[in-house]
């Protein structure tokens, strides 16, 4: 078994309105800031996944991402693994 | 598309839109006897859905009493107003937002309270309160928790934020809402009655202005089959059949729309909801026997490469329609600016009765830009007052009874429960329940006193409300009783009415008016009818 | 001549009309403040009401703070002027920096609209003087980011200084718990309200000016309006313009 670490990052589909992004884009000229736009505002959600190899990590993260992450209808997300971050773990019994 | 796929027949377009044959005809003949090019089949067909055009209820709705003391503005318009006296009325409309609800049930639902608000403030009225009524199936299974969880997060999420307070409403369980919950959304809005604002596009000349979000592709769903060859392919990030709301963008809307109401600077207003920028264009001119022509460029939008019918029957939220005279542009344009919100001049009012689209703009006359190409010629009556009207087929289903008239005794065969079963036992079991537990969970997620006039908010039986500067109240209630309509509908729509008046009375206060939303099946199926 | 106070208005604000109201109640002359505009037009004290600014988009607060208005109101803070912040209006002090600690989302991930009742600590800041320490005053909450957080030196160092101006409490006045039902949003030591270390600015989660008539159930917040706008009325009439520190003991 080894661990993997994901970070899954949900972004409004294109097309969909996104507010917070709108709201952003709006309070620029507050501070004075220009030449930025299309601002789309998600989330982004770090994890670690215990599994056999990266393929199967990668299903998992999927999963978690489609089902209940990201909202199909509005949402589209994007899975990220993260440098670094898989290691080795003994399994639960008989160590290797 | 696949060979085995382009060599099957293909349904004709007005049918994949949801067009019968029958229609199409009576299309063409309100043409002239021409057909419709795809964009104006796109526009009737949004037009005539059921949902926009009441083409299967109409006759009997125009059988229910509409005149009484005090109605200032009754059906056909945005919402029924009624006067309070003082100079003040009261203007309140519920209305349902089932389907999308079902289908993503926050966006569903904050939708459908953003709608019925636009159709309380288009017509003058600040918003002072919401009910929603709520029906879903059994509570024991999975997803009528995640319904009932996203309605309730998306009625309090977009009422919270757009400031009016949610006091009251109803949540009912039922199988019989099992695949099919009802989320039914009251609005009630206080003004002034000399600011009353009609829903009409008078005055030949005068411009049309959108004003509020962008323009997107939300709602287009079923229209989708318009789409050019790009998207053949359904690319599901294409095309978001769902609604989005902004109540952000709402609670801007709403200041800036009473503003120009305020300041008289409209001399017509509508709001945007289903059936997008057709509806409202058609609906306004229909009502003040003009046409309007639409500069479909100057419509803003929030993507590119929108497709003509997209624009047209987008149901893209937060959109307001105004008729302005030209002298008053600059002013009602500082006011849009100043509530940030993107508004343009996207058509004039004409005299010929036509909702006209052209591409290519229009000249400082009012008329077609040189160049300019008209895209479609609909007489505004053909959208809306003279849409058709089916005489559905009505047949009470064989497997129903009617309900025991009062007084009788009732048949030995009615499930009643046994003597002898242990009375608090019973008790117990019906205060448990899912329809008699305690609402607290659900509207402790509402904001039921921003305003500062809720008097009694949820949990009663009615919502009290004090009118600031006078010493009146007003009291407001929503109620149904599904059991008994589902077996006899004469009766359980009494009993709801009988229902809505006793919660009303019982505060002391006198019954002014009746708003109904009725929720049925598919009308073309006899039983449902 | 009643005392003029401020609400500034930003897009999105919703309880402003409110705040309005329950200021001329108390007898003060209420000035709306547009979020756009750098001047405070003199008022003796600014109130920032409860709503959702800027929709309260990426985090509750956070685009506020950057408006001209709020320049402004940070100016008038720093010479000592009056600001108070209800609900949303907190959480804009609180990203601004003008009060310590954060707004967090309520520990139930719900929205939490119902009464609560709270306690002050101290009847000797501006927005207190009329106001029992210790007597429960019952009014609404309505917001879903009201969990009031701090690192525990700063915590610590607030009690000490009594910088924790309003508590949650139970019906006999006892600080609630860490949760339901005294403390409606998991708010860290039971913090309803907190006031900054010069004493002229402070910030509540609940909603005193919806509990100013008894017609609406309780006008135990009045107590709060009418402390706010005698203390602005007393530093208006002060020779040196705006009343110095209330906050030491």
């Amino acid at each position: 078994m080894s661990r993997y670490r994901y970070a899954i990052n949900v972004t409004p589909k294109a097309g969909i309105l996104d507010p917070q992004g709108r709201a952003v884009e709006g309070s620029l000229g507050h501070l004075g800031i220009t030449g930025v736009s299309e601002v789309r505002v998600g989330r982004r959600v770090e994890l670690t996944i215990d599994a056999v190899d990266a393929a199967t990590a990668l299903a998992t993260a999927d999963r978690l991402a489609a089902e209940l992450l990201s909202n199909p209808l509005i949402e589209a997300y994007a899975v990220e693994p993260l440098a670094g971050a898989s290691s080795t773990i003994s399994a639960a019994a008989g160590a290797d | 598309m696949t060979l085995a796929e382009a060599g099957a027949v293909v349904e004709p377009l007005h049918r994949r839109l949801g067009v019968t044959d029958d229609e199409l005809e009576a299309i063409k003949d309100r043409l002239g006897g021409r057909d419709p090019n795809d964009l104006e089949l796109a526009m009737f067909s949004v037009m005539w859905s059921e949902h926009c055009s009441y083409k299967s209820s109409k006759p009997l709705l125009r059988t229910l009493p509409t005149a009484g003391e005090g109605v200032v503005a009754g059906p056909g318009e945005n919402a029924g107003v009624i006067s309070i006296g003082g100079g003040l009325a009261v203007a309140f409309k519920i209305e349902s937002h089932n389907h999308p609800s079902a289908v993503e049930p926050y966006q569903g639902a904050a939708t459908g309270v953003g709608g019925i608000l636009r159709d309380i403030f288009t017509m003058g009225a600040r918003p002072i309160a919401v009910l929603d009524a709520l029906r879903f199936g059994d509570p024991a299974d999975a997803r009528t928790r995640h319904l009932v969880d996203g309605v309730v997060r998306g009625v309090g999420g977009y009422g919270n934020c757009v400031g009016v307070p949610t006091v009251g409403g109803e949540l009912v369980f039922d199988p019989s809402y099992q695949g099919n919950p009802l989320v039914n959304v009251m609005a009630i809005g206080l003004m002034e009655e000399r600011r009353l604002t009609l829903a009409a596009a008078p005055g030949p000349g005068n411009l049309v202005v959108l004003f509020g979000s962008a323009t997107g592709r939300d709602g287009i769903g079923g229209a989708s089959v318009l789409a050019s060859a790009t998207f053949t392919h359904d690319d599901p990030s294409k095309r978001p059949s769902v609604q989005v709301g902004d109540p952000f963008a709402e609670k801007l809307l709403i200041e800036a729309s009473l503003e120009l109401i305020e300041r008289g600077l409209v001399e017509g207003l509508q709001d945007l909801g289903a059936g997008g920028i057709t509806c409202a264009t058609s609906e306004t001119a229909d009502r003040a026997g003009t046409g309007i022509l639409v500069d479909l460029d100057a419509i803003p939008r929030r993507e590119p490469g929108l497709e003509p019918f997209e624009v047209m029957i987008s149901e893209s939220q937060e959109r307001m329609c105004a008729a302005v005279t030209p002298e008053k542009w600059d002013t009602v344009r500082e006011v849009c600016e100043r509530w940030g919100l993107p508004v343009a001049i996207i058509g004039r009012i004409t005299d010929d009765g036509d909702i006209a689209i052209v591409t290519g703009g229009l000249d400082a006359a009012g008329g077609p830009a040189a160049g300019a190409v008209e895209i479609a010629r609909i007489p505004a009556a053909a959208l809306t007052s003279d849409a058709i009207v089916h005489d559905r087929v009505a047949e009470a289903p064989t497997h129903s009874r009617a309900a025991p008239a009062p007084g009788l005794t009732d048949a030995a065969t009615d499930r009643l429960p046994e003597r002898g079963m242990d009375p608090g036992a019973v008790l117990a079991a019906l205060l448990g329940s899912a329809n008699l537990s305690s609402r607290r969970s659900v509207f402790t997620q509402y904001d039921s006193t921003v305003g500062t006039d809720t008097v009694a908010g949820p949990g009663h039986g009615a919502a009290v409300l004090r009118v600031k500067g006078t010493t009146q109240g007003l009291v407001a209630t929503t109620d149904g009783n599904q059991s008994v309509g589902a077996l006899d509908p004469w009766l359980g729509a009494a009993l709801s009415v009988a229902e809505a008046t006793r919660n009303v009375s019982i505060t002391g206060a006198r019954p002014l008016g009746v708003t109904n939303c009725l929720n049925y099946g598919d009308p073309t199926r006899p039983a449902a009818f | 001549m009643p005392v003029r106070v401020g609400v500034v208005v930003f897009p999105g604000s919703n309880c402003d009309r409110d705040t309005v109201h329950a200021l001329s109640i108390a007898g003060a002359d209420p000035v709306v403040l547009w979020h756009e505009q750098a001047s405070l037009e003199g008022v003796a004290a600014v109130v920032l009401p409860g709503g959702f600014a800027y929709g309260d988009y990426v985090r509750a607060g956070v685009i506020a703070r950057f408006s001209p208005v709020m320049r402004a109101v940070s100016a008038f803070a720093a010479d000592g002027g009056l600001v108070l912040g209800i609900c949303n209006g907190f959480q804009v002090l609180a990203e601004a920096g003008l009060v310590p600690g954060a707004l967090l989302r309520n520990r139930s991930l719900r929205f939490a609209g119902r009464q609560v009742a709270i306690a002050a600590l101290r009847d000797d800041t501006p927005f207190t003087r009329g106001v029992s320490v210790g007597t429960p005053l019952r009014m609404p909450v309505a917001h879903g980011e009201g969990c009031y957080f701090a690192d525990d030196a700063t915590l610590d160092q607030l009690e000490r200084d009594g910088q924790v101006l309003f508590r949650y409490v139970d019906e006999a006045g006892r600080p609630a718990g860490p949760a339901e039902p005294g403390n409606p949003n998991g708010s860290l030591r039971a913090i309803a309200g907190v006031l900054n270390k010069a004493g002229n600015v402070a910030g509540l989660m609940p909603h005193p000016e919806r509990a100013a008539e008894a017609i609406l159930g309780s006008d135990d917040g009045m107590g709060i309006v009418r402390s706010l706008v005698e203390s602005a009325a007393a530093a208006a009439n002060t020779p040196a313009g705006l009343v110095g520190s209330a906050g030491a003991r």
